[in-house]
């Protein structure tokens, strides 16, 4: 049996590496996701107003953003605004800027559907009752879609997190990359190692990622 | 903006955007193959393989393809299975893609009330005449809206072939930004190039929703 990267991995400090690769990029979704989530609900809520020059505007912003690849969108920011305006962004900044703009956007779809799907009669009923407006979203309206919006936007979560993956393609070092440069140092003495070392990547993500679904999909069926 | 830069180079692009549907859509099919098999063993409740097909849906929906597909051009040759960029990136697709598919099938399936299966029953239709023409078109017409939602989303997952240095869009317009420094002409092209192949689909989506919606009955 030839060394299939187990040993490469325990060698040195190459697993506290290939972690530490993993923080940058949870880094990375985490700050997006603490951006975002509010933006969004922010959003998502104006998108439910009568205005139509401001509905108009989200929903452009909506589907520009969500028909584009996530890649070319750091693409545009990082090689594109940078020549066109002579800034200097660094990865990790081009990164949280795009999955930024991504994030509300789809956040901002989910608030909305969520806070549409409320049916006409319960604004009626709570009007009927004499609850004021404000009494209205605090007692009736809110409560329902928060229970609605929960799960999807616990989902959103999980869907940054996987996208952040796409970072190494601008030159960030994180999990992939650090895998990339183990493998490489180690070319020699295990050839074989890039079976290990990635499907210990595989797996990290896996690790990262599955919790936060089960939580979402065990929240979805508790309040069903 | 240089026109000549950009007429010199459309015929890269036009090869490139090719290569992206054709990889994408022999993914989504195959990923259909996938999702229906695996649709079909949860829904009988197989014994034994239904566990191989839950698990296999929690691992493939809770990875980025990026790393699928870096585990499966990389990694897995160093065990002798070894497959060409284009393989590995239909595959790569097929295995992402295959449990997302399931997962609308499945809810279309669940969507249907239980006492339409009865009904069919009750009326003597025996097992696959329920299926093909009671809950198989209400099914249908239920995982449409999901159905397409995974296709725009699995075509724009293929942006990352460029990884396992497939020749794609991406990999077209990171090549030129590179070989000439036409940051602007290249990335104009790489959007214009994905829109021309994800507005189309995004809209005859949105067109199949609509033409489907018949089925709001039983539930």
């Amino acid at each position: 049996m030839p060394d299939l990267g187990l040993s490469v991995l325990l060698k040195g400090k190459n697993l506290a590496r290939l972690l530490g690769g993993l923080g940058v990029a949870l880094k990375i979704s985490l700050i997006s996701i603490a951006i975002s989530l509010p933006l969004g609900i922010i959003l998502g809520a104006l998108m439910t107003w009568k205005n139509p020059v401001c509905r108009a505007i989200l929903r452009c912003y909506l589907e520009i953003i969500r028909i584009m690849p996530q890649l070319v969108l750091l693409f545009l920011v990082y090689f594109g605004t940078t020549r066109a305006f002579g800034w200097n962004l660094s990865g990790e900044l081009s990164a949280v800027i795009v999955f930024t703009l991504w994030g509300t956007a789809e956040m901002a779809d989910l608030v909305r559907g969520a806070l549409v799907s409320i049916p006409l009669h319960q604004y009626e009923s709570a009007a009927a009752l004499g609850l004021t407006r404000r009494q209205t979203y605090q007692y009736v309206i809110l409560p329902q879609t928060a229970r609605r919006l929960l799960p999807l936007s616990i989902n959103l979560i999980t869907r940054m997190i996987k996208t952040t993956s796409l970072v190494v393609m601008i030159g960030v070092v994180e999990v992939l990359k650090v895998a990339q440069q183990i493998i490489e140092a180690n070319r020699t003495s295990s050839p074989n190692a890039a079976f290990g070392i990635y499907l210990v990547v595989f797996l990290l993500y896996f690790l990262a990622c599955w919790p936060i679904s089960l939580l979402a999909r065990y929240l979805e069926e508790k309040w069903r | 903006m240089s026109w000549e830069f950009i007429m010199t180079y459309l015929p890269l692009y036009q090869a490139a955007a090719v290569l992206t549907v054709k990889i994408g859509f022999a993914g989504i099919a195959l990923s259909i193959l996938v999702g229906l098999g695996c649709m079909l063993v949860q829904y009988e409740r197989i014994p034994l393989l239904r566990v191989i097909v839950g698990a296999y849906i929690e691992v493939s929906r809770n990875t980025p393809l990026l790393i699928q597909l870096f585990f499966i051009y990389y990694g897995l040759p160093k065990i002798g299975i070894s497959t060409d960029a284009a393989t590995c990136g239909v595959f790569g697709l097929a295995f992402l893609g295959g449990s997302y598919m399931a997962e609308a099938f499945r809810s279309g399936i669940e969507s249907v009330a239980p006492i339409q299966e009865e009904s069919a029953y009750s009326l003597g239709l025996n097992r696959f005449q329920t299926m093909r023409y009671v809950i198989l078109p209400q099914a249908f017409s239920m995982s449409v809206p999901s159905f397409m939602a995974n296709v725009i989303f699995l075509l724009k997952e293929t942006s990352v072939f460029s990884a396992i240095s497939l020749m794609d869009l991406m990999f077209t317009a990171k090549d030129l930004i590179g070989l000439y420094a036409k940051t602007t002409e290249s990335l104009f092209l790489l959007v214009v190039f994905y829109l021309l192949i994800l507005l189309p689909v995004s809209l005859l989506g949105s067109l199949l929703e609509r033409r489907v919606r018949y089925a709001g009955f039983g539930a």
